[in-house]
């Protein structure tokens, strides 16, 4: 682990370098920015309960499924298919700093993506200075726990991504693969538990356990499960720890 | 003990990939300072030996010392110990030549202060400093990519370097960069090449360890190989006149001396015929001052042949292979060397 600040300083810098970034970077803002504003646009035609940052963070799961791909699929499957995996391994490095540090810089990116989306409820209280617009936008509580979620989802999210890419030397395989995982664990719960079928108690619970967008709820909310963190690390740190082993059996 | 002397000791090492029995029982030595080409045919082995040795890929059994540490339970002590360029030399296109340096001196954990003086020595060395230095490693030539390939290896001033196939792809005058390059290190760094470039290996290297089908089958020097391996002497003779003569004038030498087909005739009107024995003692004057005396032959020039790398690779290849399976191969390759390995490897 002891150079793992320097194989995460190149890859951060890599990634600054990949076209691949900015294209997930430019896409990623762009569907965020048209989602918030329709969302405004939906909310502003009649009262709502709800905030319209809540619903914001309900569409977490389009970036999920197309700029995390986007992200890692080039880490591990380009090194390897380029050779440059070998040639890392050949100095005194270990297999978890080169995965971690993968890991790591896919991570502080795509949160990166997230926190400019900021912007946008800033944005629109600059365009209208209306105390309850900035009331309503700008709800602390909201907009804490949505983010917070956002990132503790994302440790998993991206740990499936860099997963996905220490599989196979395709980039193109890698991001797929990353999608269809990112797919069924998002949406699979709820898709599942909304085709009224009789699921029996013992069944039902753990699906629900496994929905993400329970544990939104809760994140909004302000309540810090200790459930859905449990779930998020040590799946997180499962998958990392068999990219780990992937990578070691393949290089 | 001599364990501890040697930089590369490797004993009964074998590797399987399944059921492909990739190296087996591979066995040899390289003393400090000696730079040893590693040949054989593609599949022969090379390259999972070279891995092996670096601490990427595990050996299925045996064992393998780099400056008598061994490799199987102290692969961070063998990494700094070692310094690998794979085929290919995949660098990273993204980066500057002096980036991709010095993040390599921090991998490999070159002190700061240190490190920017090693990378200027190490740029110098390889012909990469000023103008090149900054340039991205994607604008880069074969030859100058496989010239950072090198600058990377020996960064850390590590005992044992290992190429494979540092000269694959480039022109004639880029061949002589990466051997002058490799001729820079002698004496300073155990360096191994791998190489199916039989010229190659027998201009840059002291000794030879020639691989085939994952078995060693010689190691030796040029001139020990040529002693274990050449069973004839060869001349060549250009000569015109009555030729019918020659084989008189022959055996009037050496008994066993031998004269083949004539080439075709030159426009002065001499031909080039191979004459071999196989005795190791010089018999050219003798055969020179003999035909001499003939007036009807008149002799032009007159060339003892030494063995090739190549003659001496096939011979012992040839060997292998009659070894391994005495009575199919031995009819098979009655008259010639065998061109094609048949064992895959990864």
């Amino acid at each position: 682990m002891r150079h793992f600040h320097y194989l995460l300083i190149h890859e951060l810098r890599v990634l600054l370098l990949s076209p691949a970034t900015y294209t997930a970077a430019v896409l990623f803002l762009l569907q965020m920015w048209w989602l918030y504003v329709f969302i405004l646009w939906d909310f502003s035609s009649e009262p709502r309960d709800t905030l319209p940052t809540e619903s914001f963070f309900y569409f977490f799961w389009i970036p999920a499924l197309f700029v995390v791909p986007l992200l890692t699929m080039r880490s591990l499957a380009e090194e390897r298919r380029l050779g440059t995996l070998e040639t890392l391994m050949t100095t005194p490095v270990s297999t978890v700093s080169v995965v971690l540090s993968k890991y790591c810089a896919a991570l502080i990116f795509y949160c990166l993506l997230w926190l400019l989306t900021l912007a946008f409820p800033m944005l629109t209280v600059w365009a209208i200075p209306q105390p309850i617009v900035a009331e309503r936008i700008l709800d602390i509580a909201t907009l804490t726990g949505g983010y917070l979620f956002v990132v503790v989802s994302g440790f998993l999210f991206v740990a499936v991504g860099i997963f996905s890419s220490s599989l196979t030397r395709s980039q193109l395989v890698a991001g797929m693969l990353s999608f269809s995982i990112l797919f069924i664990i998002i949406l699979g719960p709820p898709v599942v538990l909304n085709q009224n079928i009789p699921w029996p108690y013992w069944l039902e619970i753990p699906i629900e356990y496994f929905d993400l967008f329970n544990h939104l709820d809760d994140f909004k909310r302000g309540v810090i499960d200790s459930r859905p963190l449990v779930y998020y690390l040590s799946n997180t740190a499962l998958i990392l720890g068999i990219s780990v082993l992937v990578v070691e059996s393949k290089v | 003990m001599t364990e501890a002397v040697a930089s590369i000791h490797v004993r009964n090492l074998t590797k399987h990939y399944g059921k492909v029995t990739a190296i087996h029982d591979v066995t040899f030595k390289v003393m400090p300072g000696e730079i040893v080409g590693f040949l054989g045919p593609n599949g022969a082995g090379k390259t999972t030996t070279m891995r092996i040795l670096c601490g990427i890929t595990p050996a299925s059994s045996g064992e393998a010392y780099i400056g008598g540490i061994p490799v199987a339970t102290a692969i961070a002590a063998i990494k700094k110990n070692i310094g690998y360029m794979p085929e290919n030399n995949p660098l990273p296109e993204e980066l500057r030549v002096i980036e991709y340096l010095k993040y390599r001196a921090r991998l490999k954990g070159i002190p700061r202060r240190d490190r920017n003086r090693r990378v200027e020595e190490v740029l110098e060395i390889c012909d990469l400093h000023r103008k090149t230095s900054r340039r991205m490693i994607r604008t880069l030539s074969k030859g100058y990519r496989q010239r950072v390939g090198v600058a990377d290896a020996i960064l850390a001033n590590p005992e044992v370097i290992i190429l494979d196939e540092p000269t694959i792809g480039l022109d004639p005058h880029q061949v002589l960069m990466i051997r002058d390059l490799i001729d820079h290190l002698r004496g300073s760094m155990t360096v191994i090449i791998s190489s199916h470039i039989l010229a190659e290996v027998e201009v840059c290297c002291d000794r030879v360890i020639i691989i085939n089908q994952g078995r060693v089958v010689a190691i030796g020097n040029a001139q020990s190989l040529r002693t274990e391996f050449a069973d004839e002497v060869i001349y060549l003779l250009s000569v015109r006149g009555n030729l019918q003569q020659l084989p008189e004038v022959l055996a009037s030498v050496d008994p066993a001396m031998r004269a083949g087909d004539p080439e075709a005739m030159d426009d002065s009107g001499f031909f080039k015929i191979r004459i071999t024995t196989p005795s190791e003692e010089e018999r050219g004057e003798a055969l020179l001052a003999r035909l001499h005396h003939h007036s009807n032959l008149e002799v032009r020039a007159l060339q003892r042949l030494e063995t090739s790398l190549e003659d001496i690779f096939l011979a012992a290849t040839k060997r292998s292979w009659d070894q391994e399976t005495p009575p199919r191969r031995a009819h098979r390759n009655n008259n010639k060397a065998p061109s094609k390995p048949d064992s895959p490897t990864r």
